[in-house]
C-alpha cells in the first residue's frame, strides 16, 4: 500500500480529514524549502504538495506565478526539487510528499527516467497539470511501473464520463477544483462542492480533495465537511512571502496548526 | 489530386509526435464543446457560405499575387511573387482567422472574446472582428509590448477593446498567452479565446490552419491564370506560423512545389539569442497546450527568444510545422534580424511596398536564394503584412526618433 493510501486510511479510521498544504518548491530560497516543509508538518499536514517551479504556470494565479519565479531566479530546478524531498525523507518516513506542476520540465528529463528518480528520492505522488489522463498514458504507465501514485484534477466543468476517465488512470486521491479560474482566486460555491463531491467520491473509489480558493480556518473547516482532504495552496504561499525570512518558518507551522485544529473540530478530537 | 498528402491531425490534434490537448482538466470540457463546433460548421454550408462572404467584402479577399519585377531584376535571378496580405482589412494575414473564429463564437453563442497578441496584428485583429459582430473583446499583451507597439494598442483601444498589460515572466507574447489562458479557465462558460497562430490545444492547429488555408487556396488559382504554373518555391516566416501553413497546406501535394519556412534567427542562431526552433533543432517539449519544437534550457524551463519581429518572437511552433519538419516535406531555415531589416528597405525602394518585419523575414530567405535561380524559376512570398507597424522598430535601428 501506497504511503498516500496509508495515510488517507489512518486518517478514515480516526474520522479526521487530511490537511494537505502546497508551498513551492525553492520558494523564498533552496535552503529554506527542507525547514518549510518540516513546519508543515509539525503544523499538522498530513500530506505535503511541492510544487514544482517553471517558467510559464499558466493554470496557477500571480501568487504561486511569483512564487515559481522566485524559485527560478534562485536555480530551483526538477532535480533540486528531488534533492530536497531526498533530505525530507531522510528525517521524515511518514509524511507523503506529491509534486505538482508542469509537464515539460518531465518531457526534458524524460518520463520514465524521471518517475523512477522520483521514486528512489522517497516522492510518493505526481499531479502534472497539463497531462490530462488521454496524454500521458506512457507516463502514467511508468510512474505506477515506480510504484507512485498520479493524482488528477477534477473540476467544475467535468462530466461524469470524465470522472471515470480520471478514475481510471489516477491513483492516491482525487484533485477537485473547487472553482473555474487559476490557483488563489476568490470565491467558493459551497452548495455545489457539496452536491459534487458524493457524485465523484461514487464514481472515482478513492479519497476526494478540494483545492483552490480555501483562504482560512473557516473555509478549510467548511470544505473538510464535505471531502475528505482539504488543499490549501495560494494562502500558504502568501504567508510565506509576508513573512521576514528568519521568521518564515514559525509563522508557517503557526498558520497550519490553525487550520489543522480547525479541521479537527469536525471530528471532534 | 488528394487535398493533402496525410490525414491529419488524429482526433485528439496529434499530428506524429506533435500537438495534442495538453491542459489543465477545467479547459477539457471548452475544447470539446469548440471541437463539436468546429466540425459541425466544417459541414455547415450556411457557416462556409458566409465566412467566404465575409472574406471578400470585409477582408477584401481574394490577396493578389504581385510580381516584384524590379527586386529580382536587382538580384539578377529568379522572379519574386509576392502574395498580398498585406492589403488585407487591417493589414495582415490574421484577420482571415479571427473572421472564422467569431463566426464560430457566434455560433456558439458566447458574447465576450479574448485574444493574446505580441506586435499587435492579432490583437487588433480580433478587436476588429469583436466590433463587426458586436462582443465584448479583451486583449492581453506583454508590457514590453504595449510599450513597443502603442500604436496598435491605440488601434485596439479605438475598435473597442479592453487591453490588459501582462507583467509577469518575460512581459511578452508567451506571457500574453499565459495570462489569456487564465481569463479562458475562469471565465470559460461565456467566453470565446480566440489563439492568433496555429498552436494552441487541439483544435485550434488545425482550426486556425483551416481559417488561413484560403491564402494557398487562392494561389493555387492565381497561380496558373497570371504565370502559366505552380510556382518552383513558396516561401513564408514562421513564428506560431499561421501564415505559413496557410500558404503552405494547399501546397503539400505538389511534390514539385519546395516549401521554404522562414524562422527568426535573430542575432544569429551561433549567439543562442534567437526564435527559431526548427532551424535550431530544439528539443520537444509542451507548451501551451500541444507538443512542439520548443526553445528551452536543459531543466525545461522555457528561455527568452530573440527577435526584432514581435510576431516572431515566441519559444514554440506549431505542431503541423513540427510534423512537416520531421516529415522533410518543409524546410525550415532562419533570417537574422540584419537580412530582415536589409530586405525591408529593398522591398520599400525597389517596389514602394512597406512589408512587416516578419513578413521580411520570408523575403530576405527568397532574396537570398533568388540569384542561384535562373531568371524562370518563380518564388512565391507569402507577404503576410505590411509594415507600418514597424516604424518605430525600424527607426530606432537607424537612430531616428519620432
Amino acid at each position: 500500500m501506497s504511503r498516500i493510501q496509508s495515510t488517507f486510511q489512518q486518517l478514515q479510521r480516526s474520522g479526521r480529514k487530511a490537511l494537505i498544504p502546497f508551498i513551492t518548491a525553492g520558494d523564498p530560497d533552496g535552503d529554506l524549502t527542507l525547514p518549510l516543509m518540516r513546519a508543515l508538518v509539525a503544523g499538522g499536514a498530513d500530506i505535503i504538495e511541492l510544487g514544482v517551479p517553471f517558467s510559464d504556470p499558466m493554470a496557477d494565479g500571480p501568487t504561486i506565478q511569483r512564487a515559481s519565479e522566485r524559485a527560478l531566479a534562485g536555480g530551483m530546478s526538477l532535480k533540486r526539487v528531488l534533492d530536497i524531498v531526498r533530505s525530507f525523507r531522510a528525517v521524515d518516513d511518514i509524511t507523503p510528499v506529491v509534486l505538482m506542476g508542469y509537464a515539460n520540465p518531465i518531457e526534458a528529463w524524460g518520463q520514465a527516467a524521471f518517475a523512477a528518480a522520483a521514486r528512489d528520492a522517497g516522492v510518493d505522488g505526481v499531479l502534472v497539470v497539463d497531462y490530462p489522463p488521454e496524454e500521458c498514458v506512457d507516463f502514467t504507465a511508468a510512474v505506477r511501473a515506480a510504484g507512485l501514485d498520479q493524482i488528477f484534477m477534477l473540476a467544475p466543468t467535468s462530466s461524469e464520463q470524465r470522472f471515470r476517465d480520471v478514475a481510471r488512470s489516477g491513483s492516491g486521491y482525487i484533485y477537485y477544483v473547487s472553482l473555474k479560474g487559476v490557483t488563489g482566486a476568490a470565491t467558493l460555491d459551497f452548495d455545489e462542492i457539496g452536491r459534487r463531491i458524493p457524485q465523484i467520491r461514487a464514481a472515482v473509489g478513492m479519497p476526494v480533495g478540494v483545492g483552490f480558493g480555501i483562504r482560512d480556518a473557516v473555509s478549510a473547516k467548511k470544505i473538510g465537511a464535505l471531502a475528505d482532504a482539504v488543499v490549501i495552496g495560494s494562502r500558504i504561499v502568501e504567508e510565506i512571502e509576508a513573512s521576514p525570512r528568519e521568521q518564515a518558518v514559525e509563522k508557517l507551522e503557526a498558520f497550519v496548526r490553525g487550520l489543522r485544529a480547525a479541521l479537527d473540530e469536525l471530528a471532534g478530537v | 489530386m488528394a487535398d493533402t498528402q496525410y490525414l491529419l491531425p488524429d482526433a485528439l490534434g496529434h499530428f506524429g509526435q506533435h500537438g495534442g490537448v495538453f491542459v489543465a482538466e477545467t479547459l477539457m470540457p471548452a475544447l470539446a464543446e469548440l471541437r463539436a463546433a468546429y466540425e459541425e460548421s466544417i459541414e455547415d454550408p450556411v457557416f462556409q457560405a458566409e465566412f467566404a462572404h465575409e472574406l471578400k467584402h470585409y477582408v477584401g479577399r481574394p490577396s493578389p499575387i504581385y510580381h516584384a519585377r524590379r527586386l529580382s531584376d536587382s538580384l539578377g535571378g529568379a522572379q519574386i511573387l509576392l502574395k498580398r496580405e498585406d492589403l488585407n482589412h487591417t493589414g495582415a494575414h490574421k484577420i482571415n482567422n479571427c473572421i472564422g473564429q467569431a463566426l464560430l463564437a457566434r455560433r456558439m453563442g458566447k458574447p465576450r472574446v479574448i485574444a493574446e497578441t505580441g506586435a499587435g496584428q492579432h490583437g487588433v485583429a480580433s478587436a476588429t472582428v469583436a466590433a463587426r459582430y458586436g462582443f465584448e473583446c479583451v486583449v492581453y499583451m506583454g508590457s514590453e509590448d504595449v510599450k513597443r507597439q502603442a500604436a496598435n494598442v491605440y488601434r485596439m483601444k479605438l475598435l473597442g477593446a479592453t487591453v490588459v498589460p501582462v507583467e509577469s515572466g518575460s512581459k511578452t507574447l508567451k506571457d500574453a498567452l499565459n495570462e489569456a489562458m487564465r481569463d479562458w479557465v475562469t471565465n470559460v462558460s461565456d467566453t470565446f479565446y480566440i489563439i492568433g497562430t496555429v498552436a494552441g490545444p487541439h483544435p485550434y492547429p488545425v482550426m486556425v490552419r483551416d481559417f488561413q488555408t484560403v491564402i494557398g487556396k487562392e494561389s493555387l488559382v492565381q497561380m496558373p491564370e497570371l504565370f502559366g504554373r505552380q510556382p518552383d518555391v513558396v516561401l513564408a516566416c514562421v513564428g506560431g506560423g499561421s501564415n505559413a501553413i496557410g500558404i503552405f497546406h494547399p501546397y503539400i501535394p505538389y511534390e514539385e512545389v519546395k516549401l521554404v519556412g522562414v524562422e527568426a534567427a535573430g542575432d544569429g542562431i551561433e549567439t543562442g539569442r534567437h526564435a527559431a526552433p526548427l532551424t535550431a533543432n530544439a528539443r520537444i517539449g509542451v507548451l501551451h497546450g500541444n507538443r512542439t519544437y520548443l526553445m528551452q534550457d536543459e531543466h525545461g524551463q522555457i528561455i527568452e527568444t530573440h527577435s526584432i519581429s514581435a510576431g516572431l518572437d515566441y519559444p514554440g511552433v506549431g505542431p503541423e510545422h513540427s510534423f512537416l519538419k520531421d516529415s522533410g516535406r518543409v524546410e525550415y531555415v532562419a533570417v537574422t534580424d540584419a537580412e530582415a531589416l536589409a530586405a525591408f528597405h529593398s522591398l520599400c525602394h525597389l517596389e514602394g511596398i512597406i512589408p512587416a518585419l516578419e513578413s521580411s523575414h520570408a523575403l530576405a530567405q527568397a532574396m537570398k536564394i533568388a540569384p542561384t535561380l535562373g531568371k524562370d524559376k518563380l518564388l512565391l512570398v507569402n507577404l503576410s503584412g505590411r509594415g507600418d507597424k514597424d516604424m518605430h522598430t525600424v527607426a530606432e535601428r537607424s537612430g531616428i526618433q519620432f
